[in-house]
């Protein structure tokens, strides 16, 4: 499926079948970050399906 | 996996108690601690005029929200949103645009001074000669600023956006560059010792995580992204954030125990230090607080900014 990484302004492909799932495919550590699926909030649990549209965004913020 | 409270569907785990919230019940959760940190450790009293230290960025913004909520219906209170424009293109620009819609909307009181007006360079102007790390320049720039301007209106209290991930990242840099006497200006409310030429600073979020304030501001519809400084990267903090955030992963709660063990010494370390605080000295130049003969901005403005 394609995600969206809000940092980097990028898309790309992953198969996971739950955030848990995808931010390890990803290599992304929970704890800097928000995931939506269709706009909702979301936890690491959350299944994901082909027609979800998710997005992961960055919660670090300097300054 | 359902919220704790009501069975509905959840938006958040919290790390470090292994909860799990829906959005109704977690935006009571933030808005309890937030109350709680305020009414344990004082941080507002009767006839306060409180200045609110703000970017546009998340944590001031839930800040400004929250305060602005809770001394609802209190005439005796007063707050006004202070925010330091930088002048970091494409970045402070937009967030202080955002600022000024919010300010709007929410009836708040905005004042903005500018590193341009006051310094006469913006930070972008400023970083084309200097050749440092962009934060030890412009932190103390506008800290300075801050202070200086609460006094100027009146201000009792400076409240910041700090949270858990903030204070957790200064206690550790204190420690790991040999600087702990900086560690006894921390906490939730600092500047208890009496010294006009120091507003008392509050830090209302200092029990929430960066990830819980992000949460709430997202949960209310403030905002869908969250913009990091361009120069944020190069900053030692960026190293130790890093860091500390890979620890919380594994061995989740790691952050709230600095905090927590932190808050068990912390009173030792204000007695400890106690007499560094009583020998401030003002600036012979523009007789703000300081350590030494000449503060760190007056000496910045001769070595860097006029040079
Ligand atoms: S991240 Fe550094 S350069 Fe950017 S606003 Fe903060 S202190 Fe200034
Ligand atoms: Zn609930
Ligand atoms: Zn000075």
């Amino acid at each position: 499926m394609k995600i969206y990484i809000e940092k980097t302004d990028e898309y790309k492909e992953v198969e996971a079948s739950t955030v848990k799932e995808l931010l390890e495919k990803l290599k992304i550590n929970p704890t800097t970050i928000l995931v939506t699926k269709n706009n909702e909030l979301v936890t690491e649990e959350e299944k994901l399906t082909n027609k979800d549209e998710i997005k992961i965004l960055s919660v670090i913020s300097g300054g | 996996m359902v919220c704790k409270n009501c069975r509905e569907k959840p938006v958040i785990k919290l790390t470090n108690s292994n909860i799990s919230l829906c959005k109704n019940c977690y935006i009571k959760y933030f808005e309890k601690k937030v109350k709680k940190t305020i009414s344990d450790y004082k941080l507002i009293e009767k006839n306060d005029n409180i200045a609110i230290a703000c970017s546009g960025g998340k944590d001031s913004t839930v800040l400004l929200y929250l305060i602005k909520k809770i001394i609802k219906g209190r005439k005796d209170i007063k707050i006004t949103a202070l925010a330091i424009d930088e002048g970091i293109h494409n970045y402070r620009d937009k967030s202080l645009e955002f600022l000024k819609a919010f300010c709007k909307k929410h009836e708040i009181e905005l004042k903005i001074f500018s590193y341009k007006e006051e310094f006469s360079k913006t930070l972008d102007e400023i970083l084309k000669t200097y050749k440092g790390i962009p934060c030890s320049i412009c932190g103390v720039l506008r800290r300075y600023l801050l202070n200086k301007k609460s006094k100027e209106l009146e201000a009792t209290k400076l409240a910041t956006g700090h949270n858990l991930d903030d204070e957790s990242q200064s206690i550790i840099m204190n420690m790991f560059k040999n600087n702990i006497k900086m560690s006894a200006r921390l906490g939730p409310i600092t500047g208890i010792i009496k010294d006009e030429r120091f507003i008392p600073r509050i830090k209302p979020l200092y029990f929430l995580t960066e990830k819980e304030v992000a949460t709430y501001a997202f949960l209310k519809g403030f905002m869908d992204k969250f913009n990091e400084c361009p120069n944020s990267p190069y900053s030692y903090r960026g190293y130790v954030r890093d860091m500390l955030n890979s620890l919380e992963s594994k061995y989740p709660g790691t952050k709230h125990a600095i905090i927590t063990s932190f808050l068990e010494i912390m009173p030792l370390l204000k007695n400890h230090y106690k007499k560094d605080q009583d020998a401030i000295k003002s600036c012979s130049l523009c007789n703000e607080p300081c350590s030494q003969e000449i503060c760190k901005t007056c000496q910045y403005i001769e070595n860097v900014i006029k040079a």
